[in-house]
């Protein structure tokens, strides 16, 4: 009897916590998709909106950020582009994006031949853990992208 | 707010052709527009600099757009050729119209 008990206090246990985690998992698929798809999409639309119907290619860009900031008000950025700086070939334009901050831009970089390295660093603010993208123009009409995510301990956003 | 104060770090000699590293940086508050007003709970109006400008001699060399998402006091670093002695100008632009300005001089050996 006890030991019948026991087994069918167990087994209503199980059925509670299946149905939260279900419930959870519920909540969580309405919710998330729909936020993350809709501030990707804002990110996308500023990208195509700076490039036009220009596909972005991989590589040539380095962009060193934390794997972890602990502050998300002052994020460390450094964005490099291999290129070789030159009247004919050079790297016009670096546009840095923050797919869940509330305005996903963060800055545009401009550079010209007279630059000599097309590297630059700043600090920005990061609202929560999410991916950092950039975007290089270069002179001859190509375009390049790379992606980090960063994982904020404390956003930067608000307060 | 105090008046923002920028502060360059260039180097005041060079040889021809060498890649210099510049460093910039001004005190600003870089009010994101998403913050609220603790008392009122009101929305802080946003008041950023937009624009950074750098020149050599009178000629861009590089520029930068900001966004609420650069941090406060923002710092900004970059790469110039030095290719003849003269005076590079930095420009910041606030969302109000206002110009900061600093300039630094080069002696190309």
């Amino acid at each position: 009897m006890n030991e019948s008990k026991q087994y069918r206090d167990v087994s209503r246990r199980q059925a509670l916590i299946v149905v939260g985690a279900g419930g959870l998992a519920a909540a969580g698929l309405t919710l998330l998709p729909q936020a993350a798809s809709a501030d990707a999409a804002a990110v996308d639309a500023a990208i195509k909106g700076l490039i036009g119907g220009k596909t972005p290619q991989a590589g040539r860009i380095t962009l060193d950020l934390p794997q972890i900031a602990e502050n998300g008000n002052t994020v460390p950025i450094t964005v490099e582009v291999d290129s070789p700086m030159t009247e004919q070939d050079y790297c016009k334009a670096v546009h840095i994006f923050a797919d869940k901050n509330p305005q996903p831009g963060v800055a545009s970089i401009n550079f010209t031949p007279a630059c000599g390295k097309a590297k630059a660093s700043t600090r920005m603010r990061l609202a929560k853990t999410q991916n950092v993208v950039a975007v290089a123009e270069m002179s001859d009409g190509s375009v390049y992208t790379a992606k980090a995510e960063v994982k904020v301990t404390i956003g930067g956003c608000g307060g | 707010m105090a008046k923002p104060k920028p502060r360059v770090k260039v180097p005041k000699t060079a040889a021809k052709g060498e890649v210099l590293e510049i460093k910039t940086l001004i005190t600003h508050k870089m009010e994101s527009g998403q913050r609220k007003d603790k008392k009122t709970g009101e929305k802080i109006p946003q008041k950023i600099i937009n624009k950074f400008v750098c020149a050599f001699n009178g000629k861009e060399v590089f520029s930068a757009d900001w966004h609420p998402a650069i941090s406060a006091n923002p710092f900004m670093s970059f790469y110039a050729v030095a290719t003849e002695s003269g005076t590079f100008e930095f420009t910041w632009t606030d969302d109000d119209g206002s110009v900061y300005s600093k300039t630094a001089q080069l002696t190309v050996e």
